[in-house]
């Protein structure tokens, strides 16, 4: 099968994880500009830091035959540091129109303060300007209305439904957000959000329409191949095949295709000039088409004693 | 006609209505001076408006392309390249100016854009002004941008001095890129250079690496002494292929004994001295 992991964080993970996701099948995944685990205090670290994004993070992904995309925004978090987040709005437009930005994101609510607000809005704004779509953190804290108020408030800002996802849902928020029309994201990540049986429980409950998973792994305790597990956890325990390859994989393409800046045939069949982006010049896939009968194998990090 | 006239005329030639008249549009109004901004927005916007499609000159182009600026050799350019170089060259021409916005626009860029920004060296204004950035894009280890500098550009041989221009072939060399495409290799060889690849063969031989046979290129006129025993370790005991990179580099060593060390093997002698055998033809057999 082939995956596609639409939120992780990948400046935060090794070669060793790229290897193995490559391994797994995750031939596409889209890196949110988030924030780094701890505040930063100049706008110029926000300029190197989405200037990485859309290059050598890319750069490097496409050297294990991975294709990368992104989000750029100003998360919620450190929205709360008026001055500098007033200059981090203004850099946005140098980026937003780059390739390969499938979204303004990721952008909401943390603590639902009045500037976290104000950010929200200011970036939504900016999104319905540029046509772009919009990739929506939900707030950990007070989850449930923090998820309705961000639907809310993208309404009130005129962007549509279908050109928004609203990431991290669990058990409480996912009726809602489908109901009302949004894409609903999931993410797999230990402790603090989703466990991946429950995520089982939920596509068998709800299907698989609007609905698809991520790993947002990033400097935390968190899991890179979340995606491919929580498809073999779902095929062994009965969740059918196409629902499977909807939540993890056709959905997000989906999802973020509809900027024109993610297609299928990037990883499929590059173009020339794009060949020279992946790993030897060759898409992993050229020739290869997956079998469908059979299960994500799960690789393992293989423990080597000689460094050559 | 000027570079700029001709990414012009190619470019109208090419893309259909609506990318053409968003580019004129926009030309038009760098060149009524907007602000750095609009700059910086057209630019990126580049890729979504023209495509990545390769701008596929014809002979005749190319030659239009090398009277106009000596050296200048755009045939793997894309149109998205051309654009943006287009676009550029439309924002100012004074040369410091471009450098700084230059600098800017390299400093929030994705890889397309750096590799359009550092394939335009050889035309921006007042030529000299851009010997850092150029070095910049050699340091990238994204191998595309590094090649974007290095391959089928002028602007090293002719702004890099002696230990940029050095960095520059190692750099080849460890990323992997092949060195017949750097305009001015052999023009620009060096004895310094020569004795660095010759260490940095050793080096290579001591990890049980192999060592790219383009190398030798850079080495045979100054195969004398300590670097004429490299060679020769070469000649008597490389593969195939590094025993042609031998010959070939012995060939254009001055000193006698490399003379009569070529002769040792008459049939590589031969094909060297004759042209069967020369470096274009080594290097595009490695690809």
């Amino acid at each position: 099968m082939r995956f596609i992991d639409p939120h992780i964080h990948m400046s935060a993970r090794t070669t060793d994880d790229y290897e193995l996701m490559a391994a797994a099948g995750i031939v596409a995944i889209i890196e949110p500009a988030f924030w780094l685990g701890q505040p930063r205090t100049h706008v110029g670290t926000f300029v190197d830091y989405f200037s990485s994004l859309v290059g050598w993070e890319r750069f490097r992904a496409s050297q294990f035959g991975i294709r990368h995309y992104c989000t750029i925004g100003l998360n919620s978090k450190e929205a709360n540091n008026e001055a500098l987040a007033e200059q981090v709005l203004d850099v946005l437009p140098l980026f937003l129109g780059k390739e390969g930005v499938v979204a303004v994101g990721e952008i909401g609510y943390d603590d639902q303060t009045e500037a976290e607000d104000k950010c929200y809005r200011a970036q939504l704004q900016l999104a319905k300007d540029l046509g772009m779509l919009v990739q929506v953190h939900t707030p950990h804290r007070d989850k449930k209305r923090g998820t309705s108020r961000s639907m809310d408030v993208a309404i009130e800002m005129g962007l549509v439904p279908g050109s928004v996802i609203i990431d991290h849902n669990n058990e409480e928020t996912v009726q809602e957000v489908l109901d009302r029309g949004f894409w609903a994201a999931f993410t797999l990540y230990p402790e603090t959000k989703m466990g991946n049986e429950r995520m089982v429980e939920i596509a068998r409950r709800y299907g698989s329409h609007h609905i698809f998973i991520d790993s947002s792994a990033d400097w935390g305790k968190s899991d890179p191949l979340a995606v491919p597990k929580t498809a073999r956890l779902m095929l062994e325990r009965g969740i059918p095949r196409p629902d499977v390859e909807a939540i993890c994989y056709a959905n997000a393409l989906a999802a973020f295709g509809q900027s024109g800046q993610m297609m299928e045939e990037h990883w499929l069949t590059p173009q020339p000039r794009d060949e020279r982006l992946l790993y030897q010049g060759n898409s992993v896939l050229r020739g290869q088409e997956p079998r469908v009968d059979e299960l994500p194998v799960i690789p393992e990090r293989e423990e080597r004693l000689v460094i050559e | 006609m000027t570079p700029a006239d001709l990414l012009g005329q190619w470019l109208a030639g090419r893309l259909p209505a609506g990318a053409a008249a968003w580019l004129a549009s926009g030309s038009e109004r760098l060149r009524a001076g907007a602000a750095d901004r609009d700059l910086y927005l057209l630019t990126s916007l580049v890729a979504r408006h023209v495509g990545k499609e390769p701008l596929a000159l014809t002979d005749a182009e190319l030659k239009a392309a090398s009277a106009s600026r000596p050296g200048w050799d755009p045939r793997d350019w894309t149109l998205d390249q051309a654009a943006r170089i287009y676009l550029l060259l439309a924002s100012t021409s004074d040369g410091a100016e471009m450098c700084r916005r230059l600098d800017r626009l390299c400093s929030a860029a994705d890889i397309g854009e750096l590799v359009a920004f550092y394939r335009g060296l050889p035309l921006y204004p007042d030529q000299p002004l851009y010997a850092l950035r150029a070095a910049e894009g050699v340091r990238s280890n994204m191998r595309v941008v590094f090649e974007a500098v290095a391959h089928r550009n002028p602007y090293p041989s002719e702004q890099f001095g002696e230990p940029a221009w050095n960095q520059l072939v190692l750099k080849a060399l460890f990323v992997g890129s092949p060195l017949d495409p750097i305009v001015g290799l052999d023009a620009r060889r060096n004895a310094t250079l020569a004795r660095m690849l010759c260490d940095y063969a050793h080096e290579r031989w001591a990890a049980s690496r192999p060592v790219n046979p383009e190398s030798w290129r850079c080495v045979g006129p100054f195969a004398a002494g300590p670097v004429l025993e490299v060679v020769r370790h070469l000649f008597e005991r490389g593969t195939a292929t590094e025993q042609q990179a031998a010959a070939l580099a012995l060939r254009e060593a001055t000193d006698p004994e490399a003379a009569r060390l070529l002769e040792s093997h008459p049939a590589l002698a031969r094909n060297a001295r004759e042209g069967n055998l020369n470096w274009e033809r080594l290097a595009a057999a490695r690809l």
